[in-house]
């Protein structure tokens, strides 16, 4: 599952579950190890546990069996304010009635760090994040943006060498968010930090992560550098929630030297590389990216497969076209064109023929 | 560009000043408004600010003197009480024919007790001297000083006439001396008689009593309200059910019930005599007294507290305790650098409510304060329905009033009345 030793690791989930009913589990037996320096994402849909985890990391919730452990330590046992362990929050929880100095002295007071000590590592951290004029500012006079950078130079401020992140861009507009991955991600790499980061986007999660952890159902569904994650999904969940997909539903009929011969409920046969089908006579979910697929038959790859298509809709979306597709009885079948100059605009109602290279198409779990 | 250069005032499209258009588009609006809220603006204007104008008038209305006895006013003008001698004939003479008037209007005895206020036994002598009068031929009965001593030899005594001028103008201080335990003596203002002293004592008494009340409630309701904003929500609406239960008992239930509770043979006494912690014969003395007092409003006046406190925490979210405590600060820390100070709004809006509340507060201490334990407000209440002296409880609650504000102005500059939220 995981290309580090759990020996090795900085940080490790062993078997952790979490209930908070006593009835059913939030995380059910997580197992996980984080290197050191590595910048890791945790991505789900809401309710999917990946909060959970990072809020058991942060000690703020027990778990309920299996151990947590920092640099080989268990820390089951360490309250919150003697792990060492910095923190982003959502909402940023700048303290409201201190300045924007005195929250980033704030972690070095209660290590009883020297006034001068301080204010050296304060103004340093401020210019870390370009913040170094706003000092004697209250967080309500500063902007999203500018609280976000604040929240974390405090979190790195008293240099924790692992460092949480809640969804920290979630009240970020687009622009402004695009350009805080960038520099998260320039931060995190220039101090050396490790970084577990929990979203729910996941752009946010290929952007900015060395791996991502998918979660889903309280289970870690798929653990991956984001390449991988993006083009081999494992199964059907992570490829609906990575990306746009295409999905085509039918049953195995043969499986041959790497290729699984599917057919699709209205009869059409396909060549799939099985990803987690086994046997013929199993139903699977076909799986393929829009942009794998080809509209223009001249430029069809040898060994490409090709399928018969009508236009439902097209929209114009600047750098590409995307075009709405009843494919195999499936009118939920979206392509997505360059704007090239030789790309034909397609008219709703027109029968055309699409193709797509059999290694492209993945046989999931149905 | 020529709006840039212009200099006199901007105009609207149809050249009339941009102002004046202006406010004829939003007279409609403004006029409606009034309209919505008018109801409550007169029922504010009659039960709250004239009754207020009414207080502060009467505190320092002296009318009856001048009004019941014009004649003798202007006679005694010219009378020098310093000489030691009484007034002469004609004072005398213009009384008579006041004391006839107000006998026939039957005014004298409330002027008697008006100015017994300031000279006790001055109203028994109105009334006595009223009887005669009424026998008296005010064209051949004189000289009607020897028959004014005649009828009673109190009218000889010069402190009576001098009461009479003191408080002869249309305005006087007298209630408000009297509300500071001061008195206006022919040699000038001073403290009363040491065993006159009384109202000093109870605002000293009013204040102290109810900064212990506040304090007490404070100490009791922040937990409360903490638990309230931090419980699960299902848990905390059954608490907040308890708090505000109260409201729905009567105010004189729940204090007689303190009077079940504290009395010397009530249930907490009975408790403690049976546990052995209190012996039989010297049964613990709770009520009537100020312990009951405090005892019993704080109970009263504790949701006063507890609801903009929990207002208040309700707003401050729970990640910034995590985020003190993830920086590293124990769980005091963490309370006492981050969550107190974003509370205090809470703490100032609840004690000013609890502390107002309770300097006027009346039924509590009447029915479990003793003597010791009454309030301001209580002697307020014995003047308005009992001695009938409304210009001295009018006094008294002026100077209440100026207190209330004057604190209130305190806090402003101390803490910042933009502080304090109620929600």
């Amino acid at each position: 599952m995981t290309d580090q030793g759990a020996a090795d690791a900085f940080v490790l989930f062993d078997r952790v579950q979490k209930s908070y009913d006593g009835e059913t589990l939030v995380v059910k037996d997580l197992n996980l190890s984080i290197a050191k320096g590595e910048f890791l994402t945790m991505l789900g849909p809401s309710g999917s546990g990946k909060t959970t985890c990072l809020m058991m990391l942060a000690g703020f919730e027990t778990a309920t069996h299996g151990d947590i452990k920092l640099a080989g330590r268990p820390i089951n046992n360490i309250p919150p304010h003697k792990r060492g362990i910095g923190m982003v929050f959502q909402n940023y929880a700048l303290f409201p009635h201190m300045t924007i100095a005195e929250n980033l002295a704030f972690p070095l007071e209660v290590r009883k760090m020297g006034k001068s000590e301080r204010e050296e590592k304060v103004k340093r951290a401020l210019d870390m994040v370009q913040m170094g004029t706003f000092g004697g500012r209250r967080p309500a006079q500063l902007s999203g943006g500018q609280q976000q950078r604040v929240a974390l130079a405090r979190a790195l401020v008293f240099e924790p060498e692992l460092v949480l992140m809640d969804e920290p861009l979630g009240a970020l507009d687009k622009q402004l968010r695009e350009h805080m991955q960038f520099e998260i991600k320039r931060i995190a790499d220039g101090l050396g930090i490790t970084v577990v980061y929990v979203t729910h986007d996941q752009t946010e999660a290929l952007t900015m992560s060395d791996r991502v952890a998918v979660f889903n159902d309280g289970v870690i569904q798929q653990l991956a550098p984001p390449d991988v994650l993006y083009e081999e999904p494992e199964n059907s969940f992570v490829a609906q929630f990575i990306g746009e997909n295409n999905t085509l539903e039918g049953v195995v009929k043969e499986i041959n030297n790497g290729v699984a011969l599917v057919q699709l409920d209205d009869g059409e046969l396909i060549d799939c590389k099985p990803v987690n089908v086994s046997k013929p006579g199993e139903r699977t979910r076909v799986s393929i990216r829009p942009e794998r697929v080809e509209v223009n038959k001249a430029r069809l790859q040898a060994g490409a497969h090709t399928l018969k298509a009508e236009v439902m809709e097209f929209i114009y979306m600047g750098d590409i076209f995307r075009t709405r597709l009843r494919v195999a009885g499936n009118d939920e079948f979206i392509v997505k064109t360059r704007n090239a100059p030789d790309q034909r605009r397609m008219q709703p109602g027109e029968q055309i023929e699409i193709g797509w290279l059999p290694t492209d198409c993945r046989a999931l779990d149905a | 560009m020529s709006e840039t250069t212009h200099s006199g005032p901007m105009l609207a499209a149809d050249g009339t000043p941009l102002k004046r258009s202006l406010a004829r588009a939003l007279r409609r609006q403004k006029l409606r408004a009034l309209a919505l809220i008018a109801p409550l603006l007169i029922f504010v204007l009659l039960t709250f600010v004239m009754p207020i104008a009414d207080m502060l008038s009467r505190s320092v209305e002296n009318d009856i003197v001048p009004d019941t006895l014009p004649n003798t006013v202007v006679a005694l003008e010219n009378w020098d009480p310093t000489t030691g001698e009484l007034p002469g004939e004609d004072v005398y003479a213009a009384f008579a024919v006041d004391l006839v008037a107000a006998v026939d209007a039957k005014v004298h005895t409330r002027l008697g007790t008006r100015l017994n206020y300031e000279n006790p036994g001055i109203s028994s002598l109105f009334r006595s001297t009223g009887r005669d009068v009424n026998k008296w031929n005010l064209e051949t009965d004189g000289p009607f000083k020897e028959k004014f001593i005649e009828a009673d030899k109190d009218w000889g005594d010069i402190e009576v006439w001098k009461t009479l001028k003191r408080y002869s103008g249309h305005y006087t201080s007298g209630y408000f001396l009297n509300a500071a335990d001061l008195e206006n003596t022919a040699t000038g203002i001073q403290l009363r008689p040491e065993e006159q002293r009384i109202y000093a004592t109870l605002f000293i008494r009013t204040m102290w009593m109810s900064l212990l009340i506040t304090g007490s409630c404070l100490l009791l309701g922040y937990p409360v309200a903490w638990l309230l904003a931090n419980l699960r929500a299902s848990t905390s609406n059954v608490l907040m059910i308890l708090v505000l239960l109260p409201f729905w008992t009567s105010l004189l239930v729940r204090t007689s019930a303190w009077k079940v509770l504290l009395q010397q043979q009530g249930v907490i006494n009975d408790l403690l005599v049976w546990v052995g912690l209190v012996d039989d014969a010297n049964r613990l003395v709770m009520i009537n007294n100020q312990f009951g007092t405090i005892i019993a409003m704080t109970h009263i006046l504790l949701p006063f507290m507890i609801l903009p406190l929990y207002s208040v925490m309700k707003t401050v979210p729970p990640s910034y305790l995590r985020a003190a405590k993830s920086l590293g600060a124990t769980n005091w820390t963490a309370f006492w650098r981050v969550y107190f100070p974003q509370s205090v709004p809470g703490i100032g809006a609840g004690s000013i409510l609890v502390f107002i509340l309770a300097i006027g507060y009346y039924i509590t201490p009447e029915l479990v304060g003793g003597t010791q334990g009454v309030f301001i407000s209580n002697r307020i209440a014995f003047h308005i329905s009992s001695s009938l002296n409304w210009g001295l409880a009018a006094a008294l609650g002026t100077i209440l009033l100026a207190a209330v504000l004057l604190l209130y102005y305190v806090y402003d500059k101390i803490v910042g009345i933009d502080n304090v939220k109620l929600g």
